[in-house]
């Protein structure tokens, strides 16, 4: 095994080693976020969280759990940086990203510390590509303060019934308007643009809907560029939590299950457009 | 007005919705008693086609009794109601079409799978009728096809192709794309395709001619077609005269009315004198023709309200009708035999394609049927000649 052959020596300068058999349930996840081009980095020794922003508007996180890595050793609490996503997908694709059976790409992601490049060795059938990608100084979050304890409206649904409305949402709409409801019409996602208005309605007890907790009926609007990206995520996962707090601050929780059946999640946090009276 | 399509009908709907796509930017819905009538036509006015959806197709069909209610809609934001085309037959159990008159929009409400509901609040713009003037009865050449036939035919020739030129002989049908004249010989590339007669349903020739039309409107009545496995009828006269495209079952009618590049000159002076066709050219002769013009012409005047569902027509009136394009057509002849002597002033203007008509009446109060009939009432023909005194 080429990536075995690294010697122990070098392993000991890392603050962070991961790998992976498949890199491919690596790069499935972060597409799954990629609509900016950078993305924080913060390992800790339950695993890797990605997250990408954007206007201080919308977060998305990818947690990836170290049981998901073949091998995940970190040497500090905290591990962050900051890389170029674009690039970084890139090169985790380096070989093409064939879906073959049989044929994958082997990961080893090494990270020195401060300062330093973020180092991935990449094997598929037994060539070996050696990526280095400059980190940067790691951005604070923005903490969107969303907290369960606060939160009025919860459903959650098969992922598969989302994605038809969210293929085919009416993008000349600015905005998705989403309305949870204890009463009709409980679940309800509406676009207003240049041809009209369009809802979808998913009734509590549809068995698309596998929980249903709404206390208040709350409407919301978010901007329809910002939500769009999330609809990758969907398309990825197969189930979706919706929950949105008193300040009507969206969380979407997507759980992805990759090809070796272990789960991963996935969550967008959006601010509300503005208040609907 | 108040529609309900259920199961299977859904997806024929949203076909045929999807096909008209293909004619125009705005689709004219028209609730008439006899059913509810989808139409939509090209830019250019070249291209029309009309879906007529019987009452029966409808699991509840209700119409405004007293004043008509017509209007026209951009097709996308409907075609958008049936975007996911694949899997609407699994997922879409009922479809509901409602007019909002309060707040002037026209409601599609589809019932799914799971008991998701999705409602399309569309606006609208009145209209007035859009119905063009064929007849499809009286032509000499009549064809029905499966759709597969025309499917396989229509596969040999690129997606960028505009034009395929038909010709016909007692025995034979042949389909080739038209080269435009401007083409250098040298650079064009001709696909012929003959088809025998036995392939056909039903094989009619009574006039040896050739026409040529858009590929793309045809393209999409196949799409149609095939998806109902509906035969496609088609009626032709000669170049310059419409061809008419139908499909039809015992609870729609589909027809496309696709204009031809019309012939030479003084072949088009000779039908403007007769009613009816001159010696028809023999189908090799057509590479060689002037090709200089469609035959178009659109009426969207609002014709005096009770003429117009004036006397079922009689031979008199068809005679008036013949004329009535000739005229039309003598018309815009004039107009393009003026572009051509600019032409050859200036060849090295890249080449345009000179649009003549194709004749649409529009009538404002209906007749109530489609119009398979030259929307016969003279009047309507008479006051499109008024444009011309």
């Amino acid at each position: 095994m080429p990536l075995s052959t690294q010697s122990q020596a070098d392993d000991e300068q890392y603050v962070l080693v991961a790998s992976l058999d498949h890199a491919r349930n690596l790069s499935n996840i972060l597409k799954a976020i990629a609509f900016k081009d950078h993305a924080i980095f913060s390992a800790t020794p339950n695993g890797l969280k990605v997250t990408v922003e954007d206007s201080k508007c919308l977060q998305a996180n990818a947690f990836i759990q170290a049981e998901i890595f073949q091998e995940f050793t970190i040497k500090e609490d905290l591990v962050g940086f900051q890389v170029n996503l674009t690039v970084l997908l890139d090169c985790l694709n380096i070989f093409g990203g064939s879906t073959a059976p049989g044929v994958s790409t082997a990961l080893r992601m090494c990270y020195k510390g401060y300062g330093y490049p973020l180092t991935l060795f990449l094997e598929e059938g037994g060539v070996v590509t050696v990526c280095k990608i400059n980190t940067q100084e790691p951005e604070e979050p923005v903490d969107f303060e969303f907290c369960s304890t606060n939160v009025t409206n919860k459903v959650i649904l098969q992922s598969e019934s989302l994605k038809e409305p969210f293929s085919e949402l009416d993008m000349t709409s600015e905005v998705l308007q989403i309305t949870m409801s204890p009463s009709q019409p409980y679940f309800r996602l509406s676009t207003f643009g240049n041809s009209g208005n369009a809802h979808y309605d998913y009734p509590k007890d549809s068995d698309m809907m596998e929980l249903f907790r709404c206390t208040k009926t709350q409407t919301n609007r978010y901007k329809m560029s910002l939500l769009k990206p999330s609809t990758k995520a969907l398309a990825l996962s197969c189930k979706v939590s919706v929950r949105t707090d008193s300040r009507g601050f969206l969380s979407l929780q997507y759980l992805v299950r990759n090809d070796d059946g272990q789960i991963c999640f996935v969550e967008y946090y959006c601010c509300p457009d503005e208040e609907v009276e | 007005m108040d529609c309900v399509v259920t199961g299977g009908n859904v997806k024929v709907l949203a076909k045929a919705i999807h096909s008209l796509s293909r004619i125009g930017d705005e689709l004219y819905v028209e609730p008439q008693e006899d059913g509810l009538a989808l139409r939509s036509v090209n830019s250019s006015r070249s291209a029309y086609a009309c879906f007529l959806f019987a009452p029966l197709f409808f699991s509840r069909y209700t119409i405004p009794s007293g004043h008509a209610f017509r209007c026209k809609m951009a097709i996308k934001s409907v075609q958008a109601v049936f975007r996911s085309l694949a899997s609407l037959e699994k997922t879409v159990e009922k479809c509901h079409i409602e007019l909002d008159k309060q707040k002037d929009r026209l409601t599609f409400t589809l019932h799914c799978k799971h008991g998701l509901l999705k409602t399309h609040n569309l606006s609208f713009q009145d209209s007035e009728s859009l119905q063009a003037v064929f007849d499809k009865d009286s032509c000499a050449n009549v064809f029905r096809a499966q759709p597969r036939l025309l499917v396989d035919t229509v596969v040999h020739f690129p997606p960028s192709l505009e034009e395929v030129t038909v010709a016909v002989s007692d025995e034979r049908m042949w389909v080739r794309n038209h080269v435009d004249e401007d083409t250098e010989q040298s650079k064009a590339m001709l696909t012929e395709l003959c088809l025998a007669s036995d392939e056909f349903d039903h094989f009619a020739v009574q006039a040896h001619n050739s026409v040529t039309f858009c590929l793309k409107e045809l393209r999409g009545l196949l799409v149609f077609a095939e998806s109902t496995g509906l035969p496609i009828s088609m009626y032709f006269d000669e170049p310059g005269s419409p061809v008419v495209l139908s499909v039809t079952d015992s609870v729609l009618e589909g027809n496309f009315v696709l204009a031809t590049l019309s012939d030479d000159p003084n072949h088009r002076k000779n039908n403007t004198r007769r009613a009816h066709s001159p010696p028809p050219p023999p189908p090799d002769d057509f590479m060689s023709d002037d090709i200089d013009s469609y035959l178009i012409a659109m009426d969207t005047s609002i014709a005096p309200g009770p003429s117009a569902t004036g006397p079922p027509t009689p031979p008199l009136a068809e005679s008036t009708y013949s004329e009535q394009p000739a005229a039309a057509n003598h018309r815009t002849r004039i107009h393009s035999e003026e572009e051509e002597e600019e032409e050859t002033a200036d060849s090295d203007r890249p080449p345009n394609k000179k649009f003549c008509s194709l004749f649409f009446g529009s009538v404002l109060p209906p007749s109530s049927q489609m119009s398979t009939q030259p929307v016969t009432s003279q009047e309507v023909l008479a006051s499109d000649s008024e444009d011309d005194t």
